[in-house]
């Protein structure tokens, strides 16, 4: 038990907790005691036993064995509605909304002090009242899928608090988020522990956790490592406890200088709107050469999902051209062309299919090549074979590669469609946000994946909101804003203070 | 009464059923689960009702029994779909085989003849004597004015206005999310499975103890199938389904009168006009509220919940 940094006796109390699935320990006698009023980040890799915990806490998993106390008081949460019942809120990684639903009906929703009869007036009035109470503001009429996610979240925030939650727990909340979304995120959090709430905090992200938590426990496999003071605690020194091992970000930082060859994407003055009919692209201009990366820098939502979609013929523009030139491609380009890799932004909808096997999507893009089938039968040992290797390669944790690969963890998904399309991207790959939600280690894994194929002489187009990471990858970055491009930058020439600007859409520092 | 008046008057009582079992269906379809077997349960709710006329001394004796029949089996497909999470598709379809084979069966030793008790108009006391109107909308029996009136008003208020609906709503789009809140995804689906039963059982009744008085193994003739439709027709909303009902009913109520009246069509093409009038109006209702989010089918039907799925 790691001695508590605080005089006031724990709020929360874990001991010896341990969790099994089938045969995977995915707790092992975890011990740990939390403050009240302190933010304590929970830091592990991708299956360290982060979200198992904190399930078990909020009600939704039941621990095998193990004593969780709250407020002095022994807890036994059968669901997620006792869990509520005893102070226990979760805003969980995937949100638990109903789009197609206002703000108004997802605050009430299975709330049993919600009045039973009432009007959409009234519901919206008493909707702005708890939502002013904690100082979260979002329009109540508005429907879920309306709002940004950012917004989204502040709901699911509003409604534990109004449950009257002493104990808030964020499943990486900051993973979808923008950076100014992350900083006021930050701002509520500490406003929240400063009231006296206990807040977890559960994070891949080194740099935050320093930025926002007062105290920081670690989880490896399951196991507990160790508590840590974050004023203590360095991104290495983590990193090193996550990980058990020396890998850190910055190994990968040196890449050499780029042999490039042909063209392999142009992009010529393309204009396209939104899904919501808006303009989202006016007047891209940008081409990709084999051997090098280029980066894209720029806030989500600033056409880099639209320009994404039209590069690989998933959606059109409404005039330019693209041309991908690969050993398969065709002008416009089609989805799934030979020579094209495409991670995308959204894995389970664009990449895998969640009910079908690990072994199955590990082949989608490659099936029906002459290796893995003849005739348009398959072969299904080369095809075991294939997947095998894809799943070697990308270091994919899989207990059971006929199981549906909906089951594996979402770090695990990333890792299997970056290894997969990498795989195919003989002469272009397109990588939209391929590290988002992941760990060090598979972060690692997956930006030394594209390095390799930069250096095989593919041509690599990276979009990230990270900006960190667009910089430690590109060979030349370009910064979109509002559907354009302000910025252009060869790797010689960084600035990250320029590039901020720019992003940030400050034209202007484009000249200096 | 003239023709138009008659066609109407006829349109409203023929409707009943697709008011009733529709109705049913869409709250349940609502909550996420589909019953494909309406058709089953409309039948096996009509031939009980008529058996039941054989002893009964009023008409609200035999419906109890539809009523009783229908729920029966709506609490066979709720432990089927909701508590076992078999496919609600294949279910459905078994459920609609079994119904119509047994009310088959049951129905033998009253069939062709005549229902003892009957549900008879109720003229309603001033309003029906306004010239073509009364006669048109206010002399129907009691099932026509609760199932056109009170039943939609209270799906409507159950919907919109209390807690209870917005639960109900949640777990037809978001099942993980009214769990996580502390919503009983398992209780509202199961309720609303029996209820739907319950709801297809009056309307079984409606046709064997109201319009067609009597058993026949032919007297449902699709009409479940149809009040599916309807229920996609008029969006998973209560009023639109209403339209949608007295639309078909007035589909039916042509055929007849035009048959009855001698009109020179062939009794084929009358007898088909319903469901092809309908086949229709579901492609057009899909078309044009392809891409809007808000219409669209609840995003959980027919999918079954399970907790510690991730």
């Amino acid at each position: 038990m790691p001695a508590d940094t605080d005089s006031l006796p724990p709020f929360v109390t874990i001991e010896g907790l341990t969790k099994t699935f089938d045969q995977l320990v995915a707790l092992d006698s975890v011990s740990m005691d939390l403050a009240p009023g302190e933010v304590h980040a929970l830091l592990g890799e991708n299956g360290a036993g982060k979200t198992t915990l904190t399930n078990v806490l909020a009600g939704i998993y039941r621990a095998d064995s193990g004593v969780v106390t709250i407020g002095g008081e022994t807890v036994h949460f059968r669901t997620p509605a006792d869990a509520i019942h005893g102070g226990v809120g979760m805003v969980h990684q995937h949100f638990q909304l109903v789009p197609t639903m206002t703000v108004s009906e997802n605050l009430f929703m299975g709330w049993e002090q919600a009045p039973r009869v009432f009007s959409t007036a009234d519901l919206n009035e008493r909707s702005a009242e708890i939502i002013e109470e904690f100082h979260l503001p979002v329009d109540p009429s508005a429907r879920i899928f309306e709002l940004s996610v950012g917004e989204q979240q502040r709901v699911e925030i509003v409604r534990t608090l109004a449950r009257g939650a002493k104990l808030l727990i964020l499943d990486e909340p900051t993973a979808v988020l923008t950076h100014e979304e992350t900083e006021e995120l930050f701002t509520v959090l500490r406003r929240l522990a400063d009231g006296g709430r206990t807040i977890i905090f559960i994070s891949h992200k080194l740099k935050e956790v320093l930025e926002i938590a007062d105290r920081i426990t670690v989880l490896r496999a399951g196991k507990y490592m160790a508590t840590i003071p974050a004023q203590d605690a360095t991104v290495d020194s983590l990193a090193q406890l996550m990980t058990g091992s020396d890998v850190s970000l910055d190994d990968i930082e040196d890449i050499g200088p780029a042999e490039v060859g042909e063209q392999v994407l142009e992009v010529r003055d393309l204009h396209a709107l939104s899904s919501r009919g808006l303009p989202a692209l006016r007047g891209v201009d940008l081409t990709v050469r084999s051997g090098e990366i280029v980066g894209i820098a720029g806030v989500s939502g600033n056409g880099q999902t639209e320009l994404a979609e039209i590069i690989v013929g998933i959606r059109e523009g409404t005039s330019g051209s693209v041309r991908v030139t690969a050993s398969g491609t065709t002008e416009p380009p089609i989805p799934g062309q030979d020579g094209v890799g495409h991670i995308p932004e959204d894995r389970m909808e664009h990449a895998l299919v969640g009910e079908a096997s690990t072994t199955r999507n590990a082949v989608t893009r490659r099936y029906l090549s002459d290796d893995l089938s003849s005739r348009r039968w398959l072969r299904w040992g080369a095809i075991r074979e294939y997947a095998k290797q894809v799943i070697e390669d990308g270091r994919v944790q899989v207990r059971e590669v006929n199981a549906p690969v909906a089951q594996l963890s979402g770090g695990n998904q990333q890792r299997l469609v970056a290894t997969r399309e990498a795989k195919v991207g003989d002469d272009f790959l397109l990588a939209v946000h391929p590290t988002r939600g992941l760990d060090v280690q598979a972060t690692v894994e997956v930006r030394q994946t594209l390095q390799r194929r930069r250096r095989g002489g593919t041509g690599v187009l990276l979009i990230s909101d990270d900006l960190d990471e667009v910089l430690a990858m590109s060979d030349r970055i370009v910064v979109m804003y509002d559907g354009e491009i302000l910025g252009r930058s060869d790797r010689a020439n960084y600035d990250r203070d320029q590039i901020g600007l720019l992003m940030g859409g400050h034209r202007e520092a484009a000249n200096t | 009464m003239n023709t138009f008046t008659n066609i109407i008057s006829t349109a409203i009582d023929a409707g009943a059923v697709i008011v009733y079992a529709g109705m049913g269906e869409l709250l349940l379809e609502r909550t996420g689960v589909l019953n494909l077997g309406l058709e089953g349960i409309i039948a096996i709710a009509a031939a009980s009702a008529v058996i039941a006329a054989q002893w009964a001394t009023t008409p609200f004796q035999a419906l109890a029994i539809a009523i009783l029949v229908g729920a029966a089996m709506g609490v066979l497909f709720m432990l089927v779909t909701v508590v076992f999470r078999a496919n609600q598709v294949l279910s459905g379809l078994a459920l609609f085989l079994v119904g119509v084979g047994m009310a088959g069966h049951l129905g033998g030793s009253v069939t062709g003849n005549p229902s003892p008790v009957t549900f008879e108009a109720v003229p309603i006391p001033l309003l029906s004597e306004i010239p073509h109107i009364g006669p048109m909308f206010f002399e129907h029996d009691p099932l026509v004015y609760f199932g056109y009136v009170a039943l939609p008003i209270i799906v409507w208020f159950v919907l919109n206005r209390t807690r209870h609906g917005v639960n109900l709503r949640a777990i037809g789009e978001e099942p993980s999310a009214g769990d996580a809140t502390g919503v009983s995804v398992m209780g509202i689906r199961a309720f609303y499975t029996v209820l739907g039963g319950a709801l297809a059982g009056v309307g079984g009744a409606t046709l064997s103890l109201a319009f067609t008085p009597g058993w026949t193994p032919n007297v449902v003739a699709g009409r479940g199938w149809i009040a599916l439709a309807v229920v996609i027709f008029a969006m998973w909303r209560p009023w639109r389904l209403v339209v949608g009902a007295t639309l078909f009913g007035a589909l039916i109520s042509v055929s007849f009168i035009a048959q009855d009246r001698g009109w020179d069509i062939p009794g084929q093409v009358l007898n088909m006009l319903p469901y092809l009038i309908t086949l229709a109006l579901i492609v057009l209702a899909v078309v044009r509220n392809r891409g809007t989010r808000a219409t669209v089918a609840p995003a959980a039907l027919a999918v079954p919940f399970f907790r510690e799925e991730r």
